[in-house]
């Protein structure tokens, strides 16, 4: 043993009881936040800075973790694509944060993607999407396409849901909804829907004026088949969207509608009451009944201050990686990617959906899936649930080119 | 007995079970408090009874005003929160259509002439041949034209769903004299039942065909002036602050959205009184004006009067300018949209003769959007004001040597321009979303607008924005929304290398530069 190391040692060995009674003066553990509070995207992800920072705020009431206060860094990418890898990087180079949350759409995670796999980053991203991705540096909390899309579709071609025997897919015209899309067009066709049963429009991001495509959804439903509208719109263009339904009359026993993308905070923005009975499937609704979601309620309540302010899907999505994250950090007793990583495999939270939810080695979730009606009040009334949480697929076996990934 | 917690006497008690051919009205109420599947069979059936006293149970289910009891039993809710113990009854989308079904056999001999017709509508889209003795009878009794011709409807529906053929030739043949949708679904939906009538059947379709083309027709033209008068309204003040002063004025966005916020400030304003309630709208209309003008005025005094002449560093300045009002809007009201309610003489569908659809809040915005234009159009030819601006316009040497003030005149142009633009976003508030980032998506289509139109040329606005509208929507079913807007774009790009003028060329300041 030379010199060098056994000073080393000694010094650890003599540092380590100095330091101990000191924690609270130990570096704080960063928590990167990587969400839009500009631009188009900022409706829907400033909730969600919200959140991370309200659950910082809850654990370091109850100590921090591992004895260390969490320190939120929070940076605005502000809906633009690449600024997106560049703020990863500073995050992750610059701020040297343990853990990020952050990214809304497939387009901006797809851009941090490879920046959190250079530098062996850890991001949690919270939001339902296509699928057909696993990083080992991404853990995915929100829905897969067969957590989401599929039983969606599946409800509505049940008795209860309407019985549809046609379908129009209508979605803003990026990477979500043209894959979603294409794995709901393999689903219809293995239900014997397909061809001219099947209408297919995009449109672009922010699109206001939709009487043109809710005529032609008229039309195409007087074909003598009950007719359903699938929606993987994106964003502010729903409201001009359910506002012309409502407009042109479109009532939900005769076309229903089913989004994926439209939640209690969208809804936020437009008077419901024309759209009451239209459904949207997610795997968390704020009208759940459970104890775990009055706690989140209490919680978001008692940190917002501002009861017009509701709780949504992906919110519900971040809190449950967060926690995960803590488990697994406390489990690991470090932060360090590599170990968290591995402690995360397994880690089991019960959710504000009332569902025990777990992490799998594809680094998505079991999650149970929820189909509710907009009522009067702008918020959702659940007609269907699942009766366990289910794992996810996030290879689909509607993308012949990926199947063969799953495992 | 409080009133207001009081609960509707209806208080019934769950029957027995069993002797389901014999269930009276009670019985079935009672299971309206069951799973989706009994609501749904309970509400056929109590259609099915014809008791007059399930109208409002069915109305209050639809409406979920009706609770489920402790003791098992039903109730109306009467007051504003469902009494202890009491649970609010949920539905699904099947219920609600057995609900629609079974109130339209229920009010088809109502006494208000609405119901009747949205009865008579009801049973056509729940048709069964159970209803044809009901409406024969409700059909002898009608007087009203209209709504004559909607149970008729309703009974051809009825008669196709019979067994017997010369019944199912009748209803074909009711529903083949209509311009419905509707019927034609009917009627495509019964081919696979009866290969023998196929050749009625197509024929019926194909005369429901005809009269539809030409409405479709008339619904798309619709559609593109509607789209048109949404660009004009956009541009109509660009056209003012661009096409007259030539100054690009990049927060033009900025000021729409602001009057779109300002509507949503009156509207709350408005909230709980309720002789102001529906007239929030017009009332927001000057203060949308006022506010945006004096910005419009204070921008022009403060920043842009001392870069007359370089277009560029206007725009840069503008676009920050625009930026700030971005943000400080955010920071006030918050990133999420602002819910706007549209007063109710602006919501559903207006059905012009021959049958065209078209839904109200556009209709009025085709309106609104000429009315300002006029008022434009006379503020700039008839006032003193718009004397002012021509002649400035024109010459601002000689105009000043004729004693007019040019600097004011600068101010009150760029204010009017604006002024408009806050307008545009009341009218905006109605059919977009109330967000910080209500304005970008307008800016690049205003300009595009006032160039195609042709700089400092209202005339030019209005063709142009109307043309482009039009243009939009009839390439719209063919190539879709995201194909439809980018030929539209490479169309004005080749259309100025052409022009680059625009349709109506004008001389003036802006023209000399």
């Amino acid at each position: 043993m030379t010199l060098a190391t056994r000073r080393a040692l000694l010094g650890t060995a003599l540092a380590v009881p100095f330091i101990r009674p000191s924690f609270a003066q130990a570096a704080p553990i960063r928590v990167g936040v990587l969400h839009s509070l500009s631009g188009t995207m900022a409706i829907s992800e400033t909730a969600l800075r919200d959140t991370v920072l309200m659950m910082v705020e809850w654990q370091n009431s109850r100590g921090g973790l591992l004895g260390r206060r969490l320190e939120p860094v929070v940076v605005d990418p502000a809906s633009n694509w690449p600024l997106f890898a560049e703020k990863a990087r500073e995050l992750l180079q610059v701020s040297r944060v343990d853990v990020t949350f952050g990214c809304w759409t497939s387009v901006s995670r797809k851009s941090v993607l490879p920046v959190f796999e250079e530098l062996n980053g850890l991001l949690f991203y919270p939001v339902q999407y296509e699928g057909e991705e696993e990083s080992r540096n991404i853990f995915y909390t929100g829905a897969a396409p067969n957590q989401q899309a599929i039983p969606a579709v599946e409800y509505l071609l049940s008795a209860d849901g309407g019985d549809a025997r046609r379908v129009a897919l209508l979605g803003t015209d990026y990477v979500y909804p043209r894959t979603t899309n294409r794995i709901l067009r393999g689903f219809l066709a293995s239900k014997g829907i397909q061809g001219a049963d099947v209408m297919e429009e995009y449109t672009p991001f922010g699109h206001s004026d939709w009487q043109g495509i809710v005529a032609r959804v008229k039309r195409f439903a007087s074909e003598g088949k009950k007719t359903a509208i699938v929606s993987t719109i994106n964003g502010d263009a729903n409201v001009p969207f359910y506002r012309e339904l409502g407009n042109q009359g479109i009532k939900a026993e005769d076309i229903p509608s089913v989004a994926f993308s439209v939640g209690e905070e969208e809804l936020a923005g437009i008077d419901t009451r024309p759209l009451v009975g239209h459904l949207a499937a997610w795997n968390y609704f704020m009208s759940v009944q459970s104890p775990a979601n009055t706690e989140f309620l209490n919680m978001w309540r008692a940190y917002i201050r501002n009861p017009r302010r509701v709780t949504n899907d992906p919110m519900e999505a971040t809190l449950i990686g967060f926690k995960m994250w803590a488990q697994a950090v406390t489990q690991a007793r470090t932060t360090a990617v590599d170990p968290v990583r591995t402690a995360l495999y397994g880690q089991k939270v019960a959710a504000p959906s009332g569902y025990e939810v777990e992490m799998h080695r594809n680094h998505h979730l079991s999650k149970p899936v929820m189909i509710g009606e907009v009522q009067a009040d702008g918020q959702f009334n659940i007609v269907y649930r699942t009766p366990t949480a289910i794992p996810a697929e996030n290879w689909s076996p509607f993308i012949p080119e990926n199947a063969n990934r799953r495992r | 007995m409080s009133k207001r917690l009081l609960l509707c006497l209806l208080l019934l008690i769950a029957a027995p079970l069993g002797a389901r051919a014999q269930d009276g009205f009670e019985a079935l109420a009672a299971r309206l408090g069951g799973n989706f599947n009994q609501q749904a069979e309970a509400v056929e059936r109590l259609g099915a009874l014809g008791d007059p006293r399930a109208i409002p149970l069915l109305q209050a289910l639809g409406d979920t005003r009706l609770l489920r009891l402790a003791d098992g039993g039903v109730a109306v809710q009467d007051g504003p929160a469902p009494p202890e113990g009491a649970q609010v009854l949920r539905i699904n989308n099947r219920v609600r259509a057995a609900i629609r079904g079974a109130l339209g056999r229920l009010q088809l001999v109502s006494p208000d002439p609405g119901e009747r017709r949205r009865a008579a509508d009801a049973i056509l889209r729940n048709r069964s041949a159970d209803d044809i003795p009901l409406l024969e009878a409700a059909l002898a009794r009608e007087a009203v034209p209209a709504i004559r011709a909607r149970m008729e409807l309703a009974l051809g529906g009825a008669r196709l769903a019979a067994s017997d053929p010369a019944a199912k030739r009748a209803g074909i043949a009711a529903l083949g004299t209509s311009a419905d949708p509707e019927a034609r679904s009917l009627l495509l939906a019964a081919r696979a039942a009866n290969a023998e009538l196929l050749a009625e059947i197509e024929a019926a379709v194909a005369a429901i065909d005809r009269r539809l083309a030409l409405r479709r027709a008339a619904e798309t033209v619709f559609q593109g002036l509607s789209l048109g008068s949404v660009l004009l309204l956009a541009a109509l003040g660009l056209a003012v602050t661009f096409g007259v002063m030539g100054v690009i004025n990049m927060a033009h966005g900025e000021f729409v959205m602001l009057g779109a916020y300002a509507t949503v400030l009156v509207q709350e304003a408005c909230r709980g009184v309720p002789a102001l309630e529906p007239w929030s709208l017009p009332l927001a209309l000057p203060a949308a004006f006022v506010l945006t003008a004096a910005l419009g005025a204070a921008m022009e005094r403060g920043l842009i009067r001392h870069l007359y002449g370089r277009p560029l560093e206007t725009l840069l300045l503008t676009f920050g300018v625009g930026m700030i009002l971005q943000q400080v809007v955010r920071l006030l009201f918050g990133a999420q949209n602002r819910e706007v309610l549209s007063p109710a003489w602006m919501t559903g569908v207006l059905v012009l003769p021959g049958g065209v659809q078209v839904t109200q809040n556009r209709a009025w915005i085709i309106v609104f959007s000429l009315l300002v234009l006029l008022a434009t159009l006379a503020a700039i030819r008839l006032t003193r004001f718009g004397l002012e601006m021509r002649a400035v316009v024109q010459n601002r040497r000689i105009a000043a040597t004729m004693g007019i003030r040019t600097g004011r005149v600068d101010a009150m142009t760029f204010a009017f321009g604006s002024g408009i633009a806050g307008l545009a976003g009341v009218a905006l508030s109605q059919i977009d979303n109330v967000s910080p980032n209500l304005g970008t998506g307008y800016i690049i289509d205003s300009f595009m607008v006032v160039v195609f139109g042709g700089v400092g040329s209202l005339a030019g606005t209005l063709i142009g924005a109307m043309t482009l509208g039009l243009v939009n929507k009839l390439l719209e079913p063919h190539a879709g929304a995201v194909l439809a807007k980018v030929a539209v774009l490479v169309g004005i790009m080749l259309f100025i290398q052409r022009r680059p003028k625009g349709l109506f060329a004008l001389k003036g300041r802006a023209a000399d530069q």
